[in-house]
């Protein structure tokens, strides 16, 4: 059994991964649900037929040339500290999070391929990368999915294509999505607006973690809703072109605010600087709103020295369980609090205070 | 107010969702909430939940209140009500009626025109599609639904141009 911390990526390699479009694009992800023929879906399966799946899954997608040298494990042999983990990196669905025996894990050593074994269908596959990337994560999925099909015999209809437990993701059986970081559109009150006329071309808008507007350090999730009807280039390229206006709409937004209301942003930019710089306690979630703000300031040039990875960085390890995991003793909420104030202290101690000029910001990514 | 899944209790959690034009309202109990994962946001869809209790409701008239149940797995339209989802593939010929109105207004289409698995894209099978799609189309020009005749009249077309078998295919 491989140790899952020595397998994972640091936190500090994570934030300096690059992609197109990734000050606002923070990553890209194509998943894939498929059953296999002539079994029970995982919700309606019973134990021993779940573990029989399991048994018969795993070692096909072991076998993979991309999955080599993964990490493979059964979810029951995961801690829940480890599940949390893997759900703050999004590397697992809540979801799966709360499977145990039955279900499993593989990921690749770049974390770029995560397959979970009976999640709500028997594979969810997904292909992960940094910035803009859908179409190279599209065609990344569709080349594991097309290797798997030779050794796993899928449950598929020719009229209603790939079957999958919940009629919501049948056909394709595919979820297109891309994670944006939109400060300026939120700052401006421009969100709603769009986030409305995003839904009505039928595509979803959702928060970090969930639903909602206010989402937590104002990333959205935006997908495709629609699975059946349409191929699956059809559903890449659709979703690029909304995302593409968005970006263009996330990018006036910083221009105007800063053009007509700059005393608003350096103000919102000053003072979460001052509050990260100089807090003895923070929540997770204040900290990911202003850490939102930070990483505003990184890309309007407000602050020369720092590099957004330093914000990305600090993303990830002030959630929850990436805090309790460089902690032996459970922590309780207050001293996690504590904890990471101390630790965003410290890593923002050689950062000037933002300027008030900023050079020009350059539009190039 | 009571709650739209047990209709029991009373409803504290509403929810509101706006596809299109159309503006969708739940009003849910504290326990159904939580046991559809309304306090689990990432793992939840208004939209599954709608489909969820559309559905059963579809599949109730579709069934004429007699209990449908999956030969296959034993899954019943009650267990869809409750979850959703359905029990294994075959369930979507068991409970077809009752999907086939939910699917189009879930979807894009009603007829999958995406990937296919390489083994199921040899010649044979086209040409077991094209004859249903046939058969379709007759059927369509009976009953006078010209819009569904001309969609599959493109989609056949579509498919004898294909070469078959090719490796591009259905893509």
């Amino acid at each position: 059994m491989k140790d899952l911390h020595e397998f994972l990526v640091s936190p500090a390699e994570t934030a300096r991964r690059h992609g197109p479009h990734d000050r606002i694009v923070m990553s890209s992800r194509v998943r894939l649900a498929r059953n296999i023929r002539d079994a029970a879906f995982p919700g309606w399966a019973k134990k021993p037929e779940r573990v029989k799946i399991l048994e018969t899954i795993r070692p096909a997608v072991e076998s993979l040339p991309e999955m080599k040298d993964s990490f493979s494990e059964a979810m029951d042999n995961l801690g829940a500290l480890d599940k949390q983990i893997l759900v703050e990196r999004h590397l697992i669905s809540r979801e799966h999070a709360a499977k145990s025996a039955g279900s499993g894990l593989v990921l690749n050593r770049e974390e770029t391929f995560s397959v979970m074994i009976n999640e709500e269908d028997h594979l969810r596959m997904q292909a992960l990368r940094p910035g803009l990337q859908l179409k190279q994560a599209w065609n990344a999925i569709d080349h594991l999915d097309s290797e798997l099909e030779r050794k796993l015999e899928y449950a598929f209809d020719t009229d209603l294509g790939y079957l999958t437990a919940c009629p919501t993701n049948l056909g394709t059986g595919i979820r297109v999505s891309a994670m944006l970081h939109l400060p300026g559109l939120v700052l401006a009150e421009q969100i709603n607006p769009i986030i409305q006329s995003v839904n009505k071309l039928g595509l979803a808008v959702r928060g970090l973690y969930g639903e909602g507007t206010e989402a937590l350090g104002n990333v959205f999730q935006v997908s495709n809703q629609m699975t059946l009807g349409e191929n699956e280039p059809m559903i890449v390229e659709r979703l690029e072109k909304v995302l593409s206006q968005i970006i263009e709409h996330e990018e006036n937004a910083r221009q105007t605010l800063l053009e007509k209301k700059p005393k608003t942003v350096y103000n919102h930019i000053g003072r979460a600087y001052g509050i990260l710089a100089n807090a003895h306690s923070i929540s997770s979630k204040e900290t990911m709103n202003l850490l939102s703000l930070l990483r505003l300031g990184v890309d309007l040039g407000l602050f020369p020295g720092m590099e957004r990875s330093l914000v990305d960085e600090l993303f990830l390890t002030t959630q929850p369980a990436h805090l309790q995991k460089q902690y032996s003793d459970k922590l309780t909420a207050e001293e996690r609090d504590l904890i990471r104030s101390d630790m965003v202290r410290e890593r923002l101690k050689n950062v000037s205070r933002p300027v008030i000029k900023p050079p020009p910001p350059s539009t190039a990514n | 107010m009571q709650c739209s899944i047990c209709k029991e209790k009373p409803a504290t959690v509403h929810l509101t969702q706006i596809v299109g034009d159309k503006m969708q309202k739940l009003d849910l109990c504290e326990d159904c909430a939580k046991s559809k994962g309304v306090n689990d946001p990432a793992g939840f869809a208004l939209a599954d939940l709608m489909l969820g209790l559309g559905a059963s409701q579809e599949i109730d008239q579709a069934a004429g209140g007699s209990e449908l149940k999956c030969p296959r797995c034993g899954f019943t339209q009650a267990d869809f009500k409750k979850s959703g989802r359905l029990g294994c593939a075959e369930c979507y010929k068991t409970f077809f009626d009752g999907l086939g109105g939910l699917l189009k207004t879930m979807h894009k289409g009603t007829r999958h025109v995406g990937k296919a698995p390489e083994a199921l894209k040899g010649s044979r099978d086209n040409a077991d599609r094209l004859k249903a799609l046939q058969k379709k189309l007759t059927k369509a020009i009976e009953a006078e639904n010209f819009e569904e005749a001309a969609q599959l009249r493109d989609e056949i077309k579509q498919l004898s141009e294909r070469p078959a078998p090719s490796k591009n295919l259905a893509r």
